[in-house]
């Protein structure tokens, strides 16, 4: 398929992930934000959030305090930088748009109304609206989106290519989400501590919807090494890095082409390392370093994909 | 001819409703207002969602409009469109044998048909394509030629369009919305199918393809996503099954057209382009192109790669050179023309400019290389000041303009928000030229919504309807 399909649908399909898991960082942050807790610990949440996405001085630049309002407008329809909702969900339609012959129609549809619906949806949030809600619609119509791509597309590149980039941007996501949530909570301790402890926890786990499933791998109290373990090395855990670097992996192996053998390898030994990884052995590294080296070996799969398929495989 | 006399009224005959339309007349009596209206919200709906839209230049960036859709269609009895075919099919032979006889021998100006300098001088010619052969002689692979009538069996080619016409996704998108919203209809009527039209253009391009090319490449060359008919493109490719580029997905080497894919260069035997000559090769034409491909001239001109249509078919779509098409007719084929031309005055003509300017406010004057309905005086629908400010115009530079007389353009009954109301229509045809000279039955007919005005094109608030062509 042509080089300039592929990268439109790695992206599109990397933004609709991004604008999903934006909606679960958010959702959780705005659930938090509603417990008894001081204002510090509060503008704390969203600064964490703003730091880990690289965003605060985009943020600063428009806003001089950090308040949950002005965090929320700010990640959710100021379409005045890339990574707010609307900005995502643009990107994830104008992609589509200009490939929509790579996609089902079904697919397109799917993506173009989610959008005609979403430029709508400002105003219901701005007149008294549960933004709670918005995050929810946001999840719903992104399961819609996966659905009916895993329901009606052809097994082919523009498939491969397409989960590609959900799952690269997937294990970059909760890699985030976990080392942003993790140093938030940590200093509260490593057991549980009274009900916020429990309630936070919890928000965590629900955000990437890992609630029920720690309850059944585990059927124990909830402790951070377990929740690091379940979201980094579960396998059946579908929004966990392992999971997601494999997954990454497999379809790499279905589009492989005559230069794309390195980045194969890469990933090939992050896929391993996921595998053969001990949460003991993290902890001993720190998480934190862990996750950060994580989220670089993720970029440079990135580029390297970039590279090998969507930009230079052709030179004249 | 003159807009005192009332239009011809496709559904309606001087004793009641005309033959065709009394199945669909009898429906639409006993179709609740209240479903109708229904019906059309649910239709804009539709075509909202699939993104049916276009952008309208000097808008706002990103804005997109959606085309007005009318339910009510134009239907066309069998023996009036035999007719019509018939005489499309003629008239496009004629246009490809003189695009190729320009680029070659030039027997038509020999012959004195036509004033050389309108063709060597015209900006639409191509010095490029001079004696440059192209598979099976064809240039306007498609031709959209804009069909009026003006009454009973009164048909007028009114523009030929040979270089990328469009709109041929309105008329297939609005048989699928017309089949969904009332099925029932389909039932009543032996409606000739157009949905294989993408069919019949890819057989078309593929019977193109260069010498010695068995299974062909075909590719859809677009400007992108933010052209207006960027729908449309992507529409066709999909529709064909085949790939749709923009110049940077192409590169040209040793004379050979490649485009970049995962796996590495592939090649191009065939371009269906929908980018203007202009921009089709920043190293032949204008340099800053971003939309075309380096090289793209050389390697058409080495009979390498095909391009649909050929460069250079504006030459015989410029309004300067419509006045002729008739002679070509019988020129080249040897035939009496089937169908007809407007009567049109040629101001680099003395009388013909003498006559106009005395009897300006009744005739339609057009720049000759201006397109869409821009830079014309429609004189019935303009003020005072207007027809003199055109009448200047005119004396500085006659041989820039055409004039016609005001054509009382056939009306279809249409929605509007008073209710059914009739509007002024055209019909654009789809003729494709490859092996064979072939069409589907029907077109896209567009229709002018506001009330009296002659102005059909899209962007100028005209919608479109579905067009019949009965079988029986």
């Amino acid at each position: 398929m042509l080089s300039s399909t592929a990268d439109k649908l790695f992206w599109m399909a990397r933004y609709a992930e991004r604008a999903e898991n934006l909606a679960r960082m958010l959702d959780v942050n705005y659930r938090m934000s509603l417990f008894p807790q001081g204002p510090q610990s509060v503008n704390q949440g969203w600064s964490a959030l703003l730091a880990i996405s690289d965003l605060m001085g985009e943020y600063q630049s428009r806003y001089s305090a950090i308040t949950p309002e002005n965090a929320l407008a700010f990640f959710t329809f100021d379409s005045s930088h890339p990574s707010s909702i609307m900005s995502c969900w643009r990107a994830v339609r104008e992609n589509a748009r200009a490939v929509r012959g790579a996609l089902t129609a079904e697919t397109w549809e799917t993506i173009n109304s989610t959008w005609l619906e979403l430029r709508t949806m400002e105003s219901t949030v701005n007149t008294g609206g549960d933004v709670g809600d918005f995050f929810e619609w946001v999840k719903y119509r992104s399961h819609l989106v996966r659905g009916v791509l895993r329901s009606t597309m052809l097994r082919d590149e523009a498939f491969h290519f397409t989960w590609l980039g959900t799952y690269l941007e997937r294990a970059d996501n909760t890699a985030r989400i976990l080392d942003v949530k993790y140093h938030m909570l940590l200093p509260r301790g490593e057991g549980v501590g009274g009900a916020v402890d429990y309630y936070q926890w919890s928000a965590l786990l629900n955000s990437v919807a890992a609630f029920e499933i720690y309850r059944k791998v585990y059927r124990d109290a909830i402790t951070p090494r377990r929740v690091a373990e379940l979201l980094i090395l579960r396998e059946d855990m579908p929004r966990s890095l392992r999971h997601s670097i494999r997954q990454a992996y497999l379809h790499l192996q279905e589009i492989r082409n005559h230069q794309s053998a390195e980045t194969e390898r890469r990933m090939g030994i992050l896929d391993a390392e996921l595998r053969f990884g001990r949460i003991q052995d993290i902890f001993g590294e720190g998480l934190h370093e862990y996750l950060m080296a994580f989220i670089e070996q993720v970029y440079d799969l990135g580029e390297r994909v970039s590279k090998d398929f969507l930009v230079s495989a052709n030179v004249a | 001819m003159a807009l005192s006399k009332p239009p011809y009224d496709e559904m309606h005959g001087s004793d009641g409703v005309r033959s065709h339309y009394a199945t669909f007349d009898h429906w639409l009596k006993n179709t609740p207002n209240e479903k109708l209206q229904r019906k059309r919200a649910e239709a804009d709906a539709l075509f909202h969602r699939v993104g049916i839209t276009f952008a309208v230049y000097g808008e706002a960036s990103g804005t997109e409009r959606l085309i007005p859709f009318d339910i009510v269609p134009r239907i066309i009895p069998t023996g009036e469109w035999q007719r019509l075919a018939a005489g499309l099919k003629q008239r496009v032979r004629a246009l490809n044998a003189f695009i190729k006889d320009i680029y070659h021998d030039q027997e038509i100006l020999k012959a004195g048909k036509l004033p050389a300098d309108e063709i060597l001088n015209n900006a639409q010619f191509r010095p490029e394509m001079l004696g440059v052969t192209v598979p099976n002689d064809i240039y306007a692979h498609i031709s959209g030629v804009d069909i009026v009538r003006a009454g009973e069996g009164e048909f007028y080619v009114l523009e030929d369009n040979l270089r990328v016409p469009s709109g041929v996704s309105y008329m297939i998108e609005d048989r699928k919305m017309m089949m969904r919203l009332f099925p029932e209809l389909f039932a009543q009527y032996a409606i000739a199918p157009v949905e294989h039209y993408p069919d019949l253009l890819l057989e078309n391009l593929r019977s193109v393809a260069p010498t010695g090319v068995s299974d062909p490449v075909v590719v859809v060359l677009t400007p992108g996503a933010y052209n207006s008919a960027y729908f449309e493109h992507a529409f066709l490719a999909q529709q064909m099954g085949v790939e749709l580029v923009e110049g940077s997905d192409l590169f040209v080497k040793d004379n050979y057209v490649y485009m970049r894919t995962t796996r590495g260069p592939k090649r191009v035997d065939v371009i269906y382009r929908r980018v203007d000559d202009d921009f089709l090769d920043p190293k032949a034409f204008r340099p800053d192109s971003q939309l075309g491909v380096p090289g793209l001239l050389d390697a058409y001109r080495a009979g390498y790669v095909n391009i649909a249509n050929a460069i250079g078919t504006g030459v015989a779509d410029d309004k300067s050179i419509y006045p002729y098409v008739p002679d070509m007719v019988s020129f080249y084929l040897g035939e009496k023309p089937l169908l007809n031309n407007v009567p049109t005055y040629v101001l680099r003509r003395a009388d013909d400019l003498k006559y106009t300017l005395d009897h300006l406010a009744e005739l339609v004057v057009k720049e000759v290389h201006g397109a869409g309905g821009y830079g014309m005086l429609i004189g019935p629908a303009a003020s005072k000041a207007e027809i003199e400010a055109f009448r200047a115009r005119i004396v500085a530079a006659p041989h820039k303009y055409i004039a016609q007389p005001t054509l009382s353009l056939s009306a279809c009954p249409t929605f509007v928000e008073k209710g059914i109301a009739p509007r002024h229509i055209d019909l654009r045809p789809f003729v494709l030229s490859g092996r064979e000279v072939t069409l589907v039955p029907g077109g896209l007919t567009r229709v002018a919504l506001t009330e009296g005005s002659l102005v059909v094109n899209s962007s100028q608030g005209g919608g479109t309807k579905d067009t019949w062509v009965l079988e029986r």
